[in-house]
This record gives C-alpha cells, structure tokens and sequence, in this order.
C-alpha cells in the first residue's frame, strides 16, 4: 500500500475523533497551549505507528496514544502537577450539607463543578473524562489508562467523592 | 448488603457495570438506606452535571488544519522505502551518514564541473584582456567615473573601491561576458600586475570566504558576497592578491 493512501487513510479515520484527543489533553495539561502541542506531537507518533493499528476503536487507539503523550510531559513538569497525595479527612464535612452537589447543580453553577475537576489529581481527572465525557465502558478505560478494570471503578468512586467534597467547600464559603 | 461495600460498587451501579445480581443487590440496599442513597444521588447529579456538554473542550479550528498539513509532510517524508517506517531509531544513524555523504562528498565531485569551467572562463578572459589591448573601456582612475559607466549597460550596479592608497591603482573598467551573461570588469593595477576584478549579481545569499585558485600561472580568488559574485584575477603573488581581496572585501581597513 502506497504512503500516498496511508496518509488517506489515517486521515479518514483518526483525524474525526480530533475533538477527543483534544479534549482529553487540555483537561490533562489543563491549558490550551500546551494541549495543541501534545495533540499535534500525539498525531504524528499515531501516524509513525499507524501501520500497527488493526483494531476497530480508533477513537481509544487514538486516545491512548494522547494519554501517553501528555503523561510524558506531565512527568517532565511535575511541579506543576498535583498528585494523588489529598488527606481523606475532610471527609467530616460532607455530612454538614445534606445533599452539597445537588444544591450546586440545581444552582446551575457549572463553572464551580469545573474549577473542582480542574483541581483533582490527574490520575483521577483522567478516568472521570474518559468516562463522564467521553462514555467509554470501564474496560476501554482501563485500556486507555493502562490500569486494572478494578482501579477504575475506585478511581472514579474517589474522584466523584472528591468532587463531592470540594463542592461542599466551595459551597460553605458561598454560603 | 452493608453499607461498606454498597459504597464501593455504587459507581458500577451508575455506571451500568455491574451484573445484574449485584445490581439488584445494591437496588435493594438503596430503597433501606437514606445515607447510601444520598451518596447515590450526589454521583448521579454529579455525573449528570459534567455530561451537560459545557463541559467539553472542542478543539480549535486550525488544529485540525496543521496536523493535517503535518502528517502530510511526514507522509511525503516517509516516501518510498518501505523500511523507513517502522524501526525508524534504528535507521536514524544509516541516515544521518548518508546525509552527510551527499553533503560533504557529492558537492565535492560535482562542483568542479560546473566551477572547473567557470574557473577556466575567468582565466581565459583575464589573458583576452591582456592581449587584445582592450583592457578597459573607460579609462578612469576615479571610482565616481567607473561606477556610473556601468549605468545603462548592466542590470546592476558593481560596488567600485578606491584603493590607490593602499598601492593598487583603478586603472577603469569594461563589460564582459562570463557564465553566461554580460558582468562588470574592474581593472586595477600594482606596478606592472593586471588586475581583473570580474562582478556581477549571485544567486546565493549570504558570504563565502575567498577561495584562492592557482590556473596556468594565474592567481584567482572567488567568493560571493553582499549579493554579488566576485572573482579576481592576476598574476601578482598569491598573498598580495589575497591582502586586494581583503581590501575589496571590506575586511581590512582602508589605511
């Protein structure tokens, strides 16, 4: 096969899911900048290794690969990285609001459930965009982020508890 | 079920990934426990909340028009050869040393034909201008007198250089043919050495270092700079001829 077709071929099939690939590294890096740079770098390393691609989700072959990227320069800027290191004792004040995310959602502020996903760890930002955002099945998840199928449904258990949580503080110091 | 573990597959249950004999059990246990089915509810609202689709960045326009220009690019790069594209760390050596053959060595065999002639078009016209007696068509040791000459003949104009104080004398200038168009001849003199100075506009931008050639007795030098090519011609001593070039360069200063 021709490299002529090749580059047809990639671009027919890999190039439609840019949205995801773009999506899944701005929430990673956390800026555009830099986003559109691990998007670009992960396209040509998708395009290297295009031969290889026999599978039937491009979408998840595709995001693996932005993953892995983003991951490599996460590790290269770690400092401005949070990780997962948060104390579980806040846990005390979630029992103060009753029901704290659905009083936020109800209140349609959106831009505090945002800022509260910016804030998580990495690790679990990662999980709750591959699977809130973009519906993959707890399998193709723990593909993507090369984590047992068990580690992903705790991960998500404790980013959507500390979602919860950084909500309910958000919300007392509205209050 | 107890509270315990209720918790850790409740975000199965949401997510639909649970069996259905788990599901019911966790079904089962929401309807008897408030605190379990708070917990379940704050998820879903959650959950609801970052699907409501603000929530998803779309990428910016042009993204998609520059990977697509980028992969185009490697794909044009990748070209032919079948082996360049897996195991591509493993070629990068082979490569870079082919490179550098095509750089270094090809030029090296290539050049003198196309130079090897021009060299000879330069000597050649240096001694026709010896021996016709038509060294100079405007006779003229001042520089303000040679330059404006040119003007009307030539589409460009020869820097011209006063060097008599520093012992080479403008003896005038003339219109030549070399490398396949008309070119400024600046002749000047040292005691009894000719010297042609042949100019006219390169393709090449940026500066060369002077190359000293030695042909059937003659000195030369060749170089481009400043958008010209130059090439000097004379019998006069190779380490004379290379201070005039000097001169002619702007690198030594007019003493």
């Amino acid at each position: 096969m021709g490299d002529q077709s090749k580059a047809a071929r990639f671009e027919r099939s890999i190039l439609p899911h840019l949205d995801a690939a773009y999506n899944l590294a701005r929430w990673l890096t956390r800026n555009q900048h830099d986003a559109e740079d691990m998007v670009q770098e992960a396209y040509l390393r998708a395009f290297k290794f295009f031969d290889g691609f026999h599978g039937t989700d491009a979408r998840a072959w595709l995001l693996t690969i932005v993953r892995n990227t983003c991951y490599t320069w996460l590790q290269q800027n770690r400092g401005r990285e949070t990780t997962v290191s948060f104390d579980e004792e806040i846990h005390a004040t979630e029992s103060e609001l009753s029901n704290p995310a659905t009083l936020v959602l109800k209140s349609g502020d959106m831009e505090m459930l945002k800022m509260a996903l910016e804030e998580l760890p990495v690790e679990f930002r990662e999980v709750i965009v591959l699977r809130d955002l973009e519906e993959f099945s707890y399998k193709e998840v723990a593909e993507i982020a090369n984590i047992p199928m068990g580690t992903v449904m705790s991960r998500l258990a404790r980013a959507r508890e500390r979602l919860k949580r950084i909500l309910c503080v958000r919300l007392k110091e509205n209050l | 079920m107890d509270c315990k573990s209720a918790q850790t597959l409740l975000d199965g249950y949401l997510d639909g990934e649970l069996d259905p004999v788990r599901n019911l059990e966790i079904e089962n246990h929401l309807h008897r426990c408030a605190r379990c089915s708070q917990s379940y509810n704050d998820r879903e609202a959650i959950r609801a909340g970052l699907k409501t689709g603000s929530f998803y960045f779309k990428a910016p326009a042009d993204l998609r028009n520059r990977i697509q220009r980028s992969v185009r690019r490697t794909a044009k790069a990748e070209a032919s050869p079948d082996w360049l594209s897996w195991s591509w760390p493993g070629v990068a050596v082979p490569i870079t040393v082919a490179a550098l053959v095509i750089l270094i060595v090809v030029p090296f065999f290539l050049r003198p034909s196309s130079e090897e002639f021009l060299t000879q078009e330069v000597v050649s016209s240096h001694i026709r201008s010896l021996m016709a007696n038509h060294l100079a068509d405007v006779p003229s040791s001042d520089q303000h007198t040679v330059k404006p000459w040119f003007n009307g003949k030539l589409d460009f104009s020869p820097p011209v250089k006063d060097l008599a104080n520093q012992g080479f004398l403008l003896v005038g200038g003339r219109l030549d043919y070399l490398d396949s168009r008309p070119v400024a001849a600046l002749v000047y003199q040292r005691d009894k050495h000719v010297i042609n100075v042949f100019i006219w506009p390169s393709d090449r931008t940026g500066e060369t270092g002077a190359a000293p050639v030695a042909r059937q007795g003659y000195n030369l030098f060749h170089w481009t700079g400043s958008g010209m090519t130059f090439w000097v011609a004379s019998d006069l001593e190779q380490s004379q001829l290379e201070q005039f070039v000097a001169m002619l360069k702007g690198q030594m200063p007019a003493t």
